[in-house]
């Protein structure tokens, strides 16, 4: 259980390093959302079973829906400039 | 002395976890330009100190503070206190998240970059036009 | 002998008078807003550096980022070798003699069944013992929400801007395709079942890992699935601005009022008259069951305000 547990938590690094890395934002956000997850994990082996419940609702569901909108807000902005400098 | 820190550190495994990743959300928010990729730095913040809490709160071999078959001793559980402590503090992440997160959509319609260096020479240039 | 009050226009009581029916304005020269700059509509233009002026400013600008790179990197190293050096001093993890394992902790685990009357001890803890940091918690969702509507609300007040709600209706609905089947079919089998998940988390807090939070963000989610299968009419029926107020309000209200009645008599040792009922059942630990769906309804109309508006800007 030990040896896992340092598995979960060495992933959880990696995670945030390639986080940190990742060229495009929208790879980043899966990689958040999969870090999230791997907390949640982490949270039921430390027997807290109610943080693993809320982080896997929250963390891997609402916050990256949230992260979704935002990136997809943007490209809307920026197709609306492409098609203004094509007519233009 | 310094084989010791070292053993003591890979006895606290998640406390030292929790601050690596404290240290990389730190570090991504200081100095990544992108700002939707500096919110996420400070969400991994966040998480590290939920971690380290939650790790504080852990004890070896003791079950979930549910209280099963009427056992009520001390023995028994791990410490509920920082469970409660975390558990409220995630869904506050979750708001200032938003919060950020509209911010940082007003500014992209305003100045149309995610780049922050660039949003700042720019809002100077404004500032001077006026 | 008295004064005599011939100064009425100027007294205290008329200024007051006045700005109750909204005269005039107490605060007129001091926190009134500036009145907003003109700003022109295009996008700012990056300009292009050439002149030797700007060259020189360029080269400033650069030579701040260096030095700010540098220092951030620093300032990291710093803050991580500090902490890490710290958490080599802490005690070892999973020991029970640690500090924090203390007599508050014993008292929750001891009594706590007893006194709150909820099987979960991290529910009796946070919605008993501390129900007014949870309900400062609630306030800060709502407070968040507000906020979030506040920044990216879409009002027809000028014509420009009515223009930019249509296109960013149009702009929503070209990059998905409407009435998609399979979503459709698909949340049909899966969206009572979130619900129902919700619910039974947010009701069973007190017996099981859970409660309003959590299940107020399953339920969240549930409505946010069903608003992508069908689209904002049918939302719109179930859901709307005046929907989130009153629910919203009402679930804080009744947050703060029960609380309050239940600490006020248990500091004055009165008799609250709150059964506690049979640990273990549904029906049980008294205030508890209200209180988490209070919770569970404001975090989920939270989550689900915080998706709309950054949809389309409203409700």
């Amino acid at each position: 259980m030990k040896l896992f547990e340092n598995i979960l938590l060495l992933s959880l690094i990696v995670c945030a390093l390639s986080v940190a890395f990742a060229r495009d934002l929208m790879t980043s956000i899966i990689i958040f959302m999969s870090y999230s997850l791997v907390m949640c994990i982490i949270w039921m082996i430390l027997q807290s079973p109610d943080l693993a419940i809320t982080e896997a609702a929250v963390g891997a569901g609402v916050t990256s829906i949230l992260f979704f909108l935002t990136l997809k807000k943007i490209r809307a902005v920026r197709k609306e400039d492409d098609s203004e400098q094509e007519e233009g | 002395m310094n084989v010791s820190l070292l053993q003591h550190l890979a006895m606290n495994i998640e406390e030292t976890a929790s601050i690596i990743l404290f240290g990389i959300g730190f570090t991504i928010l200081l100095l990544h330009p992108n700002l939707v990729k500096k919110i996420m730095g400070m969400n991994i913040m966040d998480t590290a100190t939920y971690l380290f809490l939650a790790a504080k709160g852990y004890i070896t071999g003791r079950a979930v503070p549910i209280v099963v078959d009427g056992v009520q001793d001390v023995e028994a559980y791990i410490n509920p206190v920082p469970s409660g402590l975390v558990l409220t503090g995630i869904v506050v992440s979750v708001s200032t998240t938003a919060l950020m997160l509209a911010l940082v959509v007003r500014l992209y319609e305003r100045y149309h970059s995610l780049d922050l260096d660039e949003i700042l020479i720019l809002a100077k240039e404004e500032e001077e036009q006026i | 002998m008295s004064r005599k009050r011939d100064n009425y226009d100027t007294s205290r009581w008329k200024r007051f008078k006045s700005w109750l029916d909204g005269e005039t304005d107490l605060l007129e020269h001091g926190m009134e807003a500036h009145e907003a700059v003109m700003r022109s509509q295009d996008p700012v233009v990056m300009p292009v550096h050439g002149e030797g002026k700007e060259i020189l400013k360029a080269k400033e600008i650069w030579r701040f980022k260096r030095f700010y790179k540098v220092m951030s990197v620093l300032l990291c190293l710093g803050v991580i070798l500090v902490l890490l050096w710290t958490v080599a001093s802490l005690p070892i993890t999973g020991d029970a003699a640690n500090p924090d394992n203390n007599e508050v902790v014993a008292r929750y685990i001891e009594r706590g069944l007893q006194e709150t009357g909820a099987v979960n001890i991290v529910t009796g803890m946070i919605l008993d013992y501390r129900a007014f940091d949870t309900f400062g918690e609630s306030c800060v969702l709502f407070i968040g929400s507000c906020c979030v509507l506040l920044l990216l609300r879409l009002d027809g007040n000028s014509k420009h801007e009515e223009l930019e709600k249509l296109v960013a209706e149009t702009n929503d609905r070209h990059y998905e395709p409407k009435d998609d089947i399979i979503l459709q079919k698909c949340s049909c089998v899966l969206v009572p079942v979130i619900l129902i998940f919700g619910i039974y988390i947010v009701l069973n807090g007190h017996l099981s890992p859970g409660g309003g939070f959590s299940g107020g963000a399953v339920l969240g989610s549930g409505l946010i699935l069903y608003q992508n299968a069908f689209g904002y009419e049918r939302m719109g029926k179930l859901f709307t601005e005046k929907v989130y107020k009153r629910t919203t309000l009402c679930a804080l209200t009744f947050y703060c009022l029960a609380k309050s009645y239940s600490f006020f008599t248990g500091a004055n040792h009165l008799e609250s008259g709150i059964p506690l009922g049979t640990p273990g059942a549904i029906l049980s630990s008294g205030l508890i069951l209200p209180l988490n769906i209070c919770v569970g309804l404001v975090v989920a109309c939270t989550m689900y305000t915080f998706y709309t508006l950054f949809r389309k800007g409203g409700m």
